[in-house]
């Protein structure tokens, strides 16, 4: 066995064709370029990145122990926090069902309104959460309502997008079945397309619910409600104890978010 | 030579799945090893290389103890043992080659392995192992892309790229159609005495059993009940293996999967 | 035909309702209740400054006035902003990847021993519970402002994700290529090499496209608190009440937005 291979002359294997190593050599070297460009060009300052370390760990210890003495203050700015998500996400339904509707291919009225639909998708999702707090502080001041239409403004793109995929994914045979009758186009709307996508409503509504939950965490930042506020403001005076229990009430309330969501979908689905 | 003297494996706490078998392979023989789902077919050929380990017993391979090995001691006398298997296991986005070469894993050196620059001796035995099976022209295709038939050889040279002293082969056939089986079979058969090499094969089919194999052992709950030439393998032999339980003669087994694919801790 | 024309016409009128979509009545009319008071508490509660928001409107209409059309003038503070974005956003995706692969590793149950498992999964779910622009302003508070908090922030955002499916993926992979690597005799990270990372390679690079694409994203977010980039820019625009500045921001965001997606879609179809 061996001594037959020993006789054939040395063959060449390589994993790669010349082609594809050319290619594969091109991918590394740019990545390569591209990271020393952004190394040396971007604004950093290197010996801090060295320091960072000790400064993570300095913040970390300023942090011990949490102080608990402002807690119903705490609390109540949760309680904001989770009315924003919640009024938000309920009010977002309303606008964020006939955009879907427009913006799904087969239920859509005409081309027009298609490629509207999709514009009011496409920049609602573009724009952050806080991008859009941004905009709405700088309209209607600090406050809850910059955060719930913020929220609102970004859910939109969210729950019409995904609502818009599962009108698409429909089965048509009911929808021909309810035309045959002679039904109208609600009235087909109603009969065959709502019960069809009231699932995947349901279980996009809970799952946007959750992210909106986290979503308001950090709205107060941009000076639009919530516990965000009251996170920005101890920071600001560098009440480390304090922020310290704010983090931890944010983990709660998300770990919460979640076992409801999760408690909500067994129900649902 | 392979030695196994009263080999017992239990998982957790139920009924033993191999209850103190004996079993004895010497020189170049294929023998075939049949049974019903859940005899422990599977079992005890994982036993052999460990993937599954054995509650107690004896192993002894060329009188090398395998039963207690750990670490690299395992690993090394893993390599001595080939195995194929019945869902191939190939690794599905690498290229042929690099399946067949994947052989050497237990021979060469980390960084070898990961760059892929396997010494020529191995290069020169895939080639020539792959010439011999019909599918060097494959060399460079993605594993995934090929046939049922031809997954198998791949696994097969892969196996054989380990200079195995022993070749295991758990339900080799069971995934493949009877014509690409029976090729399989004859095969295993021919590469076994050309290499004189043993090999233990798990099947279900009992008329490729007798066809291609110098001995066969019948098994029915993890007790070896049948040994003996294909000639002896009777109506009453096959009775008492299959009794009341299924019809044998089935051409398409049904996987083990009472046995088969258990996660177990890796070594 | 006839027969079911006098029995429509000449049975007594039936009654027929659609069934409630909650069977019980006490839980659906408590519903009912219950959302009803919740939003007049939380409306009641929450406070808003009415005066505050009348003046809203002619605000919106300065402010869109101010707005259009939209300033491209300071074209040199828009590209060093995004330059940084950019930087923060590939250097953050780079390291973040790299790292995710061992924590992967060491978050799934099928190849990593339990003590290890669960450092991988504690060090997974510590950099998923915040928010990252709660993550950016902890790092500007330790390390100063500036891009290196930003890489810093999406360096953990980008492991929390790319981890966590990685791992999931690891978990679901056809153990049989890992059964016949350990019968050749290979040792554990020949294993990994020849088991594992072939299986999950289309997977990860279409994870690490996909979060230098969120990263992207959130590096225009994280700037706003102070970690460099774009939002730092923005945020300045807004304070200043450059509103033509910052809606041109706002565009090239949404340009940018855009192709980054549809680059990280094409190449994530090609790996597949």
């Amino acid at each position: 066995m061996v001594d037959q291979a020993a006789v054939l002359a040395d063959r060449v294997w390589s994993r790669y064709s010349r082609k594809e190593q050319f290619i594969r050599y091109g991918v590394y070297l740019a990545t390569l370029i591209a990271v020393v460009w952004a190394l040396q060009d971007i604004d950093i300052f290197w010996p801090w990145v060295w320091d960072a370390p000790n400064q993570i760990q300095n913040l970390a210890v300023r942090m011990w122990p949490p102080a608990f003495n402002t807690w119903n203050e705490i609390f109540s700015a949760m309680l904001e926090t989770v009315h924003i998500a919640t009024l938000s996400t309920a009010l977002t339904i309303f606008i964020a069902l006939p955009v879907s509707y427009i913006a799904a291919q087969n239920t859509t009225p005409n081309k027009a309104t298609l490629w509207l639909g999709r514009f009011i998708l496409v920049s609602s999702r573009s724009v952050n959460t806080i991008i859009w707090a941004l905009l709405f502080v700088a309209i209607f001041g600090p406050g809850v309502l910059a955060g719930i239409l913020a929220v609102m403004f970004r859910s939109i793109g969210f729950i019409g997008k995904l609502m818009g995929e599962a009108i698409e994914e429909i089965d048509r045979r009911p929808v021909e079945a309810m035309q045959a009758t002679g039904a109208s186009k609600m009235k087909v709307v109603l009969y065959a397309i709502v019960p069809q996508v009231m699932p995947a409503f349901f279980a996009i509504i809970i799952l946007r619910w959750d992210i909106n939950i986290r979503e308001s965490t950090v709205l107060g930042l941009v000076g639009a409600g919530g516990i965000g506020v009251l996170l920005q403001g101890s920071i600001d005076l560098f009440a480390w104890q304090t922020v310290a229990t704010i983090l931890l009430a944010i983990v709660v309330l998300v770990v919460l978010g979640e076992s409801v969501t999760s408690a909500l979908r067994k129900k649902v689905i | 030579m392979l030695e196994i003297t009263n080999l017992v494996k239990r998982y957790g706490q139920n009924d033993p799945v191999l209850k103190g078998l004996d079993l004895k392979v010497d020189g170049s023989s294929v023998v075939s090893i049949v049974g019903a789902s859940g005899a422990g077919k599977s079992t005890l050929l994982r036993c052999i290389n460990r993937l599954v380990e054995p509650t107690s017993g004896s192993i002894k391979l060329n009188g090398n103890e395998l039963v207690n090995l750990r670490g690299s001691e395992l690993r090394h006398s893993r390599r001595r043992i080939g195995m194929v298997f019945q869902g191939f296991n190939l690794i599905d986005r690498l290229t042929v080659m690099e399946n067949v070469l994947s052989g050497r894993l237990g021979y060469v050196s980390f960084f070898q392995a990961l760059t892929r620059r396997f010494p020529q001796a191995d290069i020169n035995r895939a080639f020539h192992l792959m010439e011999r099976v019909g599918i060097a022209h494959y060399a460079d295709k993605r594993a995934d892309q090929l046939s049922g038939g031809e997954r198998q050889r791949v696994a097969v040279v892969r196996a054989l790229m380990q200079e195995p002293e022993i070749l295991l082969a758990d339900e080799p056939t069971a995934s493949l159609d009877p014509k690409t089986s029976q090729q399989i079979m004859s095969l295993l058969q021919r590469l076994a005495s050309e290499m004189s090499l043993p090999v233990l094969i798990n099947i279900h089919n009992v008329t490729q059993a007798r066809m291609y194999t110098d001995r066969i052992v019948g098994m029915r709950h993890g007790q070896m009940i049948f040994d003996g030439a294909p000639k002896d393998f009777n109506q009453d032999a096959l009775d008492a293996i299959y009794g009341g339980i299924e019809s044998p003669d089935e051409d398409n087994g049904e996987p083990d999967t009472a046995d088969d694919h258990t996660q177990g801790a890796l070594v | 035909m006839t027969d079911l024309k006098t029995a429509a016409s000449g049975a007594p009128t039936r009654v027929w309702k659609k069934p409630p979509f909650i069977a019980n009545p006490w839980i659906r009319y408590g519903l009912i209740v219950v959302t009803l008071s919740y939003l007049y508490w939380a409306f009641a509660t929450l406070p808003f400054d009415w005066e505050r928001i009348a003046e809203g409107l002619p605000r919106a209409g300065r402010i869109f006035g101010g707005a259009f059309p939209p300033s491209f003038e300071r074209g040199g503070l828009l590209w060093t902003g995004f330059k940084e974005s950019f930087q923060i956003a590939f250097l953050a995706t780079l390291l973040g990847v790299s790292l995710s692969l061992p924590i992967a590793v060491m978050a799934a149950r099928n190849v990593a021993p339990l003590p290890v498992y669960l450092l991988g999964r504690t060090l997974i779910i510590v950099s998923r519970s915040f928010h990252p622009v709660i993550v950016a302003i902890l790092f500007v508070a330790a390390v100063g402002f500036g891009p290196l908090a930003g890489i810093l922030t999406l360096t953990l955002y980008s492991i929390g994700f790319v981890a966590k499916l990685l791992a999931e993926e690891i978990e679901e992979i056809d153990w049989g290529q890992v059964e016949a690597m350990r019968s050749v005799g290979a040792g554990y990270l020949k294993m990994l090499i020849y088991g594992i990372f072939p299986q999950i390679m289309p997977r990860q690079i279409g994870l690490a496209m996909y979060q230098l694409d969120s990263n992207l994203r959130a590096s225009a977010v994280v700037g706003i608190v102070g970690a460099g980039g774009i939002g730092g820019t923005l945020m300045n625009a807004f304070g200043r009440y450059d509103y033509d500045f910052a809606f041109a921001i706002l565009l090239m965001i949404i340009g940018i937005i855009l192709i980054s997606e549809a680059i990280s879609g094409w190449v994530r179809k090609k790996v597949w």
